[in-house]
């Protein structure tokens, strides 16, 4: 393998690290659930990115193979991760009711925020309107 | 939607998601990792049959228009993830955690199409330092997190023209 690219190797491996270990930090170090929620965030997204880079970067260059599951990784947690971040944020509101108080008040046709809020989605006016062809 | 059956064309019954087939067949070749005609196959069944068996759950065909748009907004997406991490790194490592201004905005949507909204949502969560909580009960503001915002307005502002006009050109 060329010295250049091993060089390119570890340095994705080194920053997919730091950044790995800044978002496990922040885990400790932030004080409430939705502060600390930003932390994996950031560890999925440049964290595990660098290190999938890293592989592909490996293998094209040293095992001469192209590896395409990488890719795959990478929008699996893309995908993936604003779902659970979302999940545990309704949780967090369901949890501790008196959150409510803090949230941005909604302008007065709104009902509030559908967490509180048992309601049909915003998709059902559309629909009926539309009927697909 | 029963009665439409008999209306439906062929494309629409055989190919209810063309999108939805094509991103299957190419995750199943991305499984494989290698490129085979039976696996080649057998993705293509894959593809056609799972859009069919979940037609029902799925009626209505988000519209997509301009692709190279998309492309453009993954890109800047992409960028804006590294330069958040880069910036969400630095709270955590030099910032007290009690000088952080940490606040919940709201976030008025223009997109009204849910799948604009959703990937506009991921989007959010996925930058580091806002995570995307809620919607209104009708859908059309969006409870957003931020880590540190100093001034909530002008977090709204930056989210709406950085990533809302661009989803409101790409979808109709």
């Amino acid at each position: 393998m060329a010295m250049w690219l091993e060089f390119l190797i570890s340095l994705l491996i080194v920053v997919s690290g730091i950044f790995i270990l800044v978002g496990s930090l922040g885990l400790l170090k932030l004080p409430t659930l939705m502060t600390r929620l930003h932390a994996p965030t950031k560890a999925t997204t440049l964290g595990v990115g660098g290190a999938l880079l890293a592989s592909v970067a490996f293998f094209l260059g040293g095992e001469r193979t192209l590896s395409v599951h990488e890719l795959l990784v990478t929008g699996f947690l893309f995908l993936t991760a604003p779902v659970t971040a979302h999940f545990i944020a309704k949780t967090y509101l369901h949890l501790y009711p008196e959150e409510r108080k803090t949230l941005p008040v909604l302008p007065e046709p709104q009902q509030g925020w559908s967490t509180y809020v048992a309601s049909r989605s915003p998709r059902a006016d559309e629909q009926q309107d539309s009927p697909h062809e | 939607m029963v009665p439409e059956k008999q209306s439906q064309n062929f494309r629409q019954r055989w190919l209810p998601h063309p999108l939805l087939t094509l991103t299957l067949v190419v995750v199943w070749m991305l499984l494989l990792n290698s490129f085979t005609l039976g696996g080649f196959l057998l993705g293509t069944v894959l593809g056609v049959l799972i859009p069919i068996a979940t037609s029902h759950f799925w009626p209505g065909r988000p519209l997509l228009r301009a692709y190279g748009k998309m492309m453009a907004f993954l890109g800047i997406a992409l960028w804006d993830v590294l330069v958040a991490n880069v910036m969400v790194a630095r709270l955590i490592l030099f910032r007290r955690p009690e000088s952080l201004a940490t606040r919940w905005v709201a976030m008025p949507l223009e997109l009204r199409s849910p799948e604009a909204i959703t990937l506009l949502a991921g989007t959010i969560s996925l930058t580091p330092g806002t995570v995307s909580s809620d919607l209104s009960a009708d859908g059309r503001t969006l409870l957003v997190h931020c880590l540190d915002a100093p001034d909530a307005e002008v977090a709204v502002r930056d989210m709406k023209s950085r990533y809302e006009a661009r989803l409101m050109e790409i979808f109709p």
